[in-house]
């Protein structure tokens, strides 16, 4: 079973690499771009079948390794 | 008195900090991150340099290595924990000091002296400082911007628990005198009970006249004395 995590920081967290692929589409022309946020994607590939049992594995990867929760936050989906 | 220095592969800074502390008397002894046995220590050193590559997040790998199981339970004990740079990011990982050490906000990686004040004296890392008086140290990181919550930097603040802050050679703590972002120019904290300092300058680099200066060496000479 496969699922994708995505990584983002938090709102009130500053983006700094954000903020500059954003002035660099601005300077690029995009003037619709509101607002960009850069963060990281995981792709995890388990051996189990079950997908809440699954999800909840993820989950435990994001809480004890993968995320740092005090400044960013994650979304699970399976693909 | 012994101390350990943990070394982990891309640690670079482990050896200066060894040389340091063994030509100010320290016992010292270098621990290799897979070992799951700690010497005997009254000083835990995580040195700077780049743990694990900095992969996923600085300090993330290594906060989960075998060896920090027993530094988390040594610090929790008591016994004294100095983590630099890397060193400072990792304790941040296993949460034995709070907060977050963000990308530096120019996205610059930053190596350079910068001018610290000395801002709380009353800790075991820090007596041989006069309070308010101003050091110089080096700085080499890309993620040595402190964050913190609110209520937790109030905590910070009211407890004694921020012995540095980065300023201008005149002691002013400004945004021009910020190198990385920190909040409230903050350089280094301790923990509650004051035996866990994390700072991202250098120390270690700072004990040799005749290569830099000598402003570090108060810091180790600080936990000698008793």
């Amino acid at each position: 079973m496969k699922f994708a995590v995505i990584i983002t920081l938090k709102k009130d967290v500053l983006d700094p690499q954000g903020k500059v692929v954003e002035q660099t589409l601005h300077s690029m022309g995009i003037n619709s771009l509101k607002n960009l946020r850069q963060g990281k994607y995981i792709e995890i590939d388990l051996n189990e079948s079950d997908e809440k049992i699954a999800h909840n594995i993820i989950e435990e990867m994001c809480k004890k390794l993968l995320v740092n929760l005090i400044i960013e936050e994650y979304k699970i989906r399976k693909i | 008195m012994n101390s350990s220095v943990i070394v982990f592969p891309g640690s670079n800074c482990d050896r200066d900090v060894a040389t340091a502390l063994i030509n100010l008397q320290f016992k010292n002894k270098m621990v290799w991150h897979k070992d799951s046995e700690l010497p005997k220590s009254d000083l835990i050193v995580i040195p700077g340099g780049f743990s694990y590559g900095d992969y996923l997040r600085s300090g993330a790998i290594a906060a989960k290595s075998n060896i920090l199981k027993e530094v988390i339970k040594a610090a929790k004990s008591g016994c004294l924990v100095l983590g630099i740079c890397n060193g400072f990011q990792i304790l941040i990982e296993t949460g034995l000091l709070q907060g977050a050490l963000l990308r530096n906000k120019n996205l610059k990686f930053v190596s350079k002296d910068i001018n610290l004040k000395i801002i709380n004296n009353d800790n075991k890392f820090c007596k041989n400082y006069k309070k308010n008086s101003i050091i110089n140290l080096n700085i080499a990181h890309n993620e040595g911007n402190y964050f913190t919550q609110k209520d937790h930097l109030k905590e910070l603040e009211d407890n004694n628990l921020i012995p540095f802050k980065y300023c201008d050679i005149e002691g002013s703590i400004n945004e021009s005198s910020n190198p990385n972002g920190s909040l409230n120019n903050i350089a280094g904290i301790l923990n509650n009970k004051k035996n866990i300092l994390g700072m991202m300058p250098h120390p270690e680099r700072m004990v040799n006249s005749l290569i830099s200066n000598s402003n570090g060496i108060e810091l180790f000479t600080s936990i000698l004395s008793k």
